[in-house]
């Protein structure tokens, strides 16, 4: 017989990223503005928070179906990191309007909506998501990088908390990546395919619009984030055995309202509560 | 030592065939001690164990989908972030009670098998469908709040891994009954509209809720012997009858009406008299003909299969990379 009342034999909960529900927790990890936007700082915060969060309204789809249930807990972890991110962002872009980050999600149509196609790329299979993945959070790890030194201090805060959460995002999909691409046969090739797929959409996160030469100091500038993107992800395709897929180049267009087919029916799925019940409060 | 083959009630007169190690049990039991993973069991007690727990992770995991089912479309971001954080927390307790029951030396392989098959059972509630935002709501507060009236004695369930298990996620559970409650509350302080949907969803809601606590304690086999070795610590209905004394001041508060015309208070027995449970209705869900048995069943085996090649995968490379840790 043992001793009664050990520390628990159970497995740990927390080694998958658990998190506890828990709204005054999930208020103090929103970002509270310092000030109030100007409106190209507005404008830019909906780049970076429509990013997050179309990407989060994907993620969220895989829980109850992802591949075993540490990825339900992970893929779901990351989904509210992004949300998390997303809103400090939206409220911000909202301020300046007199709009709530609600106003923002619910109640934008399409042609407002300022994300990068990457983003709004569907699920596919695993490997696509864990391709989208990998993609995505290279970016945002040395976007947020980058923009913890932005001269405003709202931007800074949510940059400096984003991008620790963004790191283990990171992490994430280089494990799978490594994963998937030195697995199985079948593994392998799924990667690569799903790498393919989601390559082309990797051009436009490094495009200058030209409200980035109106904020020099306040945001990124995008083609800046180039080399650092690349740097990083090529060491862990060289480790996965994977080439740098060669082909097509989106002309995205996002920043600028213009989006992928994608975009539509997601925004459907999201908004279509809200916009039932004007004027509600939930 | 020969291990008794059936579950048998533990009995003074017992005691003078009884093995050191099994009155050693016994004494645990007596004392109102903990058994651990690696002290003697009872089969039976065992077999209960790895059933119930089994059964219980399974109902989280099942769980995760009528809520997963409005992560996309939640009403505001806060919602969708609190809804999204809710469902993994019941994908956390799932893992958590599949690690307990592993303890009894089940796998979890094979309580996954089960499930799949369709011989597992799981919580029947989740066989009702959740068409509605206010189902949010009503599975919070009326499910979850079943669920914590179940659970919190069985944090003092005898068996270690199980009873520690249910203090955790009790503290979760808590919080999502609250929830729930709050999602209800502002819809019944919103519009026409809104109003009617909630008291919709508690309609639908509150007589499986009250299923929860399983069949009337003259039709429960197995329950004297579950509280004989302190598994279980009341009987089916006197939780369901605490459960819905909770129910009704905060029906209240809510403005809602619980759906059981025959509902009074009884002043002699300084408790809730309520009308007839649908014993068919519950009986016909277990047996596998609710609304929603074969779309839960069927998400859940594609999802299982669907992610085949990458369990296969990650095995795989864990496999290619011990080799390479040795050479």
């Amino acid at each position: 017989m043992i001793d009664h009342g050990q520390a628990d034999v159970a497995a740990d909960p927390d080694a998958h990223g658990h998190v506890d529900v828990d709204t005054v927790q999930l208020s103090a990890e929103l970002v509270e503005a310092a000030s109030v936007a100007s409106h190209d700082i507005a404008e830019y915060a909906l780049w970076l928070g429509d990013d997050s969060l179309v990407l989060a309204q994907h993620l969220g789809w895989w829980i109850s179906r992802a591949p075993e249930l540490e990825e339900d807990i992970a893929l779901g972890n990351i989904a509210l990191d992004l949300i998390g991110h997303a809103r400090s962002l939206l409220h911000y872009a909202g301020a300046e309007s007199g709009r709530t980050e609600d106003d923002l999600a619910y109640w934008r149509d399409e042609p407002e909506w300022r994300s990068a196609h990457l983003f709004e790329q569907p699920n596919g299979d695993f490997a696509h998501t864990i391709a989208r993945q990998f993609i995505a959070a290279h970016y945002l790890f040395e976007l947020y990088s980058a923009l913890m030194n932005s001269t405003d201090a709202t931007l800074a805060a949510i940059a400096a908390k984003a991008v620790k959460e963004v790191d283990y995002h990171r992490d994430h999909s280089i494990q799978w990546v490594l994963r998937l691409a030195q697995g199985t046969e079948e593994s392998r090739r799924r990667m690569i395919t799903g790498l393919s797929d989601l390559w082309p959409f990797l051009e436009e996160l490094f495009v200058d619009e030209p409200l980035i030469d109106r904020l020099e100091g306040i945001a990124v500038r995008p083609s800046s984030l180039r080399a650092l993107v690349e740097a990083a992800m090529s060491p862990v395709l060289a480790e996965a055995e994977l080439g740098v897929p060669r082909g097509f180049i989106s002309s995205g267009g996002g920043r600028r309202g213009d989006h992928s087919e994608n975009l539509g029916p997601l925004l459907a799925e999201l908004q279509v509560l809200a916009r039932a019940h004007p004027g509600a409060t939930w | 030592m020969t291990i008794p083959p059936v579950p048998y009630a533990i009995a003074p007169e017992n005691a003078a065939t009884v093995s050191a190690e099994e009155q050693q049990f016994n004494d645990l039991i007596a004392a109102d001690s903990r058994i651990e993973p690696r002290d003697w069991m009872p089969d039976g007690y065992r077999k209960t164990l790895i059933r119930q727990i089994s059964q219980h992770a399974h109902s989280e995991i099942i769980g995760m989908q009528p809520e997963g089912n409005w992560i996309t479309r939640a009403p505001s971001l806060k919602r969708k972030a609190i809804l999204l954080a809710k469902v993994q927390d019941e994908a956390g307790h799932g893992l958590y009670l599949y690690s307990a029951a592993q303890t009894l030396g089940i796998s979890r392989d094979l309580m996954t098998d089960q499930l799949i098959a369709g011989t597992a059972r799981y919580s029947s509630i989740f066989n009702y469908p959740s068409p509605t935002w206010a189902d949010m709501g009503s599975i919070g507060w009326l499910v979850d709040g079943a669920a914590i009236c179940n659970q919190v004695p069985l944090c003092r369930a005898s068996y270690g891994p199980y009873g520690r298990a249910m203090v955790r996620i009790c503290k979760e559970e808590s919080f999502h009954q609250r929830q729930g409650f709050e999602i209800l509350l502002e819809l019944m302080n919103g519009t026409p509209a809104q109003r009617e949907m909630a008291q919709e969803s508690v309609n639908r809601w509150y007589w499986p809720a009250l299923q929860m606590f399983g069949p009337p304690d003259d039709d429960s086999p197995n329950s004297a012997q579950s509280m004989a070795w302190n598994i279980k610590r009341f009987s089916n209905d006197d939780l369901r009858q605490r459960f819905v004394g909770m129910l009704v001041p905060q029906a209240e508060v809510l403005g809602v009406t619980l759906p059981d015309p025959d509902l009074r208070w009884n002043e002699e027995r300084g408790a809730y008299d309520m009308g007839d449970i649908d014993w068919t209705e519950f009986h016909e869900v277990l047996a596998g003909r609710g609304p929603a048995n074969a779309r839960r069943l069927q998400r859940r085996r594609d999802a299982h299969n669907g992610g085949q090649w990458v369990r296969e995968a990650a095995a795989a490379y864990a496999a290619k990379q011990a080799v390479k840790a040795v050479a």
